[in-house]
Formats: structure tokens, C-alpha cells, sequence
């Protein structure tokens, strides 16, 4: 019978979540990495038993770890499996180190970018934001970083470069962070077309490239954003997530700071689909395994008070790709519920009754094993959750 | 043989327990003290001192002999206590931030 492993990062480790396809009784492990902020955990689509997960801290930076058996036992990459010493006794493995890329060669000089009061600030690693594991390696994977750039690893994580393309391509002196840093939040990898690769940066922007990440384009037009004076400003737009299907990879669907947005020719330009939501404001959205379509948000109070609105923890739910949605509340709380929703804490599966999965502030996990129909919790009572991925498996 | 003490986090990460010895070769200085470390714990890297300036981390302090070494130049000498085993030289991290 088919299984599914959700894979959930927290304020204070990571934990992985798994049962059979129903998707009613669940066997909890972790926390892993106990202390430790884990921002992503995600699984390789061609090896399930490969995991990365960013585990961070603002004491002690950035450590990237690995399991290569679906997340019973991980290790820093670099570390061979069974062997955490070497022959001499001393142990063996590293941190990993990011660090952006200003060589002559492939690499850009290291500018500066807006700070939060509009000055001009230094280039600064904080740490990993996203792994995005590739459809086809799974020693494959790119990072998205805080401050934002693009990052890959084709060694499994031992060793990462920039995709220093993205960074020099030269509207970077004109990117600004939002309240959460300036981080590269989202990596879409093209199914169909391996070179073809979107990000999305808070808060500068969604971008494009169609070269396999040498070479990058903004792709914000038709976004508004009511703080920027120029309407037709190619960057500096709050975009909070981006998703995709993967049988449509020129449809998109955005979550802006305000907005939802939808683009039909990989992003050229974009359209709002906010419709009857009951606030346009929120981090997560995300698309049904088996409907292109069908679309889903987590509607936040506004951007000064990140709760859901009026005490009631409501999905919603679009089947027409926008405009038209409806709540989905069956089995969530409806009075005095004031959580929020970040924007990686939201994953689909691809049983055939797709199943919805998201994480809160107050460190519910939900699943809906119905594309939304009926929730139920499977956890309550998690640190504050920072992300949430599902791997199905068959 | 230097005796160092590491934040709770850093002797998971290093697979340690308790306290870690190192064995200096060089000038027993606050750089070589934690040259050692990092040659003999990898994974520490980045984790005390910056990747790339080799600065120290902001929420670490560097104790010894009832001391804030921390703002010590690098190549200050350790304490003769330190560098004689008797007393530890204590990597702390801040006690603060939930």
C-alpha cells in the first residue's frame, strides 16, 4: 500500500510524519536537530530515501544535513555513511559553507543592496531558506539564501556554488529586505524543461531563467504594490510564494504581500485572482496534485497582525485557478484560533484522493486527506512550524 | 593538552561528550586554540567563526580562568592554567533569545 512521509521543520527541530495512504494513524519521529531552527526539510524526487534539511541557528549559522534512508539517521554531507571517524579517531564531516561567488570566472562582484532604511548594505550569508532537491540527481539540489542568491550543490551538499547569474545581473543594488530578511524563499524546477528554473525573493521580486541559471530575468510586471512609487518598478515587489503544476509549468500562481496573482506565460506578466477572498494577505499557496486549477490559500488577517482573520482557521480553496473560492473549515477551529500559516508550511501529495498538508505558528499540522474537503490534525502540539513537504510512497 | 568546553549544541554536532582535548603545536593563542578545534572538528566550521572573515559569531563569547576573552586579540596568549590542563577554555553561547 502507498505511503506518505511528511516531512515538518520547526522552530526547534525537525520531524517527520508518516502513515499508510489513508492517512489517519500516524507514527511520529524526532524531533531531530532538537534545538535547532530547521527552516526546510525536502525530499529527493528520485531517491526518497535522499533528504536535505537546513537546520540553522543564530548562534551557530548554517548546517546543512542529509539522511539517505528517508530521515532515521542523517548526517553532515561529507561524512560518509557508518563512518563518523576517521581511522585516527578524530570525527569526519562539515558544515557546509555558502559563500557567494565574486571570481572573475563565473562569479559577480559582490554589490550592495538596499537595507531596511533605504541605505545601501553589504552582501551578508545568514543562512539556507529553501532546498530544492532536482527531478532527475539526487545528488542535485539548490538552496535559496538569505541574503538572497541561488545556490547548487551537485555533490549530494558537500559543497555548494552560486548561481552568481542571479545576483549580478544587476538590479540586485535595488533589492530591499521584507520584515523576515532578504531571502530566497522559492525554487521551481521545470519538469518539463531542465532549463528552466523561477525563484521568488522577499522582497524584490519573482525571476526567470531559461538557461539553466546562468542568466535571469525579473518577471513582475502587473504586480502592485502600494509602497512602490512606480507601478512599472521591474523589482521590489513583496512576493511571498510561487507555485506550480507541473503538467502546466507556464501557469503560475503567486501569493504576494497583498494580492493573489496569476501569471499564463511563465510569468511575462501577472493578473490578480484575489476574487471574493476574504483578505488577499498571506504566505502560502499551493496546487492540487492532479487539478492545475485547483488552488489553495491560507487568507492572513493583514500584514500588521499575521493571524488568521476573525479567529477562524479557514483554507481556501479556488478549482478555477482564482477568483472563485470557497472556505474549507470542516475539522478546523472556527472560534479563537489566531495562527499563522509561513509561507513553505503547505504540501500536496499525489495519492489519488490528493491530500493537503499544512503547518501553523502553533504548531498544528492538518492534514486533509480529501484535497480539503475534511481536516484533521495529526499533530498539536509542535513548536512553531516553519515548513512543511509530503513525499508520496509507492 | 588544552581542555575545551563547547555549547551543548556544538558537542552534539561534534558527536562529543563532555569536554574535547586538543593537543597545540603552535603558540597557544585564542587563533590556534580554535585552528586546532576546527582542523580536529570539521563540522564546527562556521559555527564559532565566520566561514570567511573568521570573526567571531556575535551570540559566542570566549571564557577562561573567570575571564571574557572575547574581545581579546587572536593572538593573545591563553592563560598558563589553560595552557597547562588545570583550568578549561570555555566556548559559551548566549544565554538569550527563546
Amino acid at each position: 500500500m502507498s505511503r506518505v512521509r511528511v516531512l515538518v521543520g520547526t522552530k526547534k527541530g525537525a520531524f517527520i510524519l508518516s502513515a499508510d495512504g489513508k492517512r489517519e494513524k500516524w507514527e511520529i519521529s524526532g524531533p531531530h536537530f532538537a534545538g535547532w531552527e530547521i527552516y526546510h526539510l525536502k525530499g529527493s524526487p528520485v531517491d526518497p530515501n535522499r533528504i536535505y534539511c537546513s537546520q540553522t541557528s543564530g548562534w551557530f549559522g548554517q548546517i546543512i544535513q542529509r539522511s539517505d534512508d528517508g530521515g532515521k539517521t542523517w548526517l553532515q554531507p561529507g561524512t560518509p555513511p557508518g563512518e563518523t571517524k576517521a581511522p585516527d579517531g578524530s570525527p569526519k564531516g562539515e558544515s557546509n559553507k555558502f559563500k557567494y561567488d565574486v571570481s572573475k570566472e563565473t562569479g559577480a562582484p559582490l554589490t550592495t543592496h538596499q537595507f531596511y532604511d533605504g541605505t545601501q548594505h553589504p552582501w551578508e550569508f545568514k543562512r539556507v531558506w529553501h532546498l530544492e532537491p532536482s527531478h532527475t540527481d539526487p545528488n542535485l539540489v539548490y538552496a535559496g539564501v538569505e541574503d538572497a542568491a541561488l545556490f547548487k550543490s551537485t555533490d549530494g551538499g558537500q559543497n555548494w556554488n552560486e548561481l552568481a547569474g542571479l545576483r549580478g545581473h544587476g538590479t540586485g543594488p535595488q533589492w530591499q529586505p521584507g520584515a523576515g530578511g532578504m531571502c530566497l524563499h522559492t525554487i521551481i524546477l521545470d519538469k518539463k524543461n531542465p532549463n528552466r528554473i523561477y525563484i521568488a525573493i522577499s522582497a524584490a521580486g519573482a525571476f526567470r531563467s531559461d538557461d539553466a541559471g546562468k542568466t535571469w530575468k525579473p518577471i513582475n510586471q502587473g504586480l502592485v504594490s502600494q509602497y512602490i512609487p512606480d507601478p512599472n518598478a521591474e523589482v521590489g515587489h513583496c512576493v511571498h510564494h510561487v507555485a506550480m503544476h507541473p503538467a502546466k509549468p507556464d501557469t503560475l500562481f503567486m501569493q504576494k504581500h497583498w494580492d493573489v496573482m496569476r501569471s499564463d506565460n511563465a510569468g511575462d506578466r501577472w493578473h490578480e485572482v484575489s476574487g471574493n477572498l476574504p483578505t488577499d494577505f498571506g504566505f502560502v499557496i499551493d496546487v492540487h496534485a492532479h487539478e492545475p486549477e485547483t488552488i489553495y490559500v491560507a487568507p492572513i488577517k493583514s500584514d500588521g497582525e499575521h493571524f488568521v482573520p476573525e479567529g477562524k482557521l479557514r483554507i481556501y480553496r479556488s478549482k478555477s485557478g482564482g477568483n472563485e473560492w470557497e472556505a474549507l473549515t470542516k475539522g478546523l477551529p472556527q472560534s479563537d484560533c489566531y495562527v499563522n500559516i509561513l509561507r513553505d508550511a503547505m504540501a500536496v501529495d499525489s495519492l489519488d484522493s490528493c491530500g493537503i498538508y499544512f503547518g501553523t505558528s502553533g504548531g498544528q499540522v492538518y492534514v486533509s486527506p480529501n484535497a480539503g474537503d475534511s481536516w484533521s490534525p495529526i499533530v498539536r502540539d509542535f513548536p512553531g512550524v516553519l515548513s512543511v513537504e509530503v513525499q508520496t510512497l509507492t | 593538552m588544552i581542555r575545551v568546553v563547547l555549547p551543548a549544541h556544538l558537542r552534539t554536532l561534534a558527536h562529543v561528550n563532555g569536554e574535547v582535548t586538543l593537543d597545540l603545536a603552535a603558540r597557544p593563542t585564542l587563533r590556534s586554540v580554535l585552528d586546532e578545534l576546527e582542523a580536529r572538528y570539521p563540522m564546527l566550521r562556521g559555527t564559532i567563526r565566520d566561514h570567511d572573515s573568521l570573526q567571531r559569531r556575535p551570540f559566542l563569547r570566549f571564557f577562561a580562568c573567570a575571564e571574557d576573552l572575547s574581545h581579546e586579540s587572536w593572538d593573545t596568549l591563553l592563560p598558563p592554567e589553560v595552557v597547562a590542563g588545570k583550568e578549561p577554555f570555555l566556548i559559551i553561547g548566549a544565554i538569550a533569545g527563546g
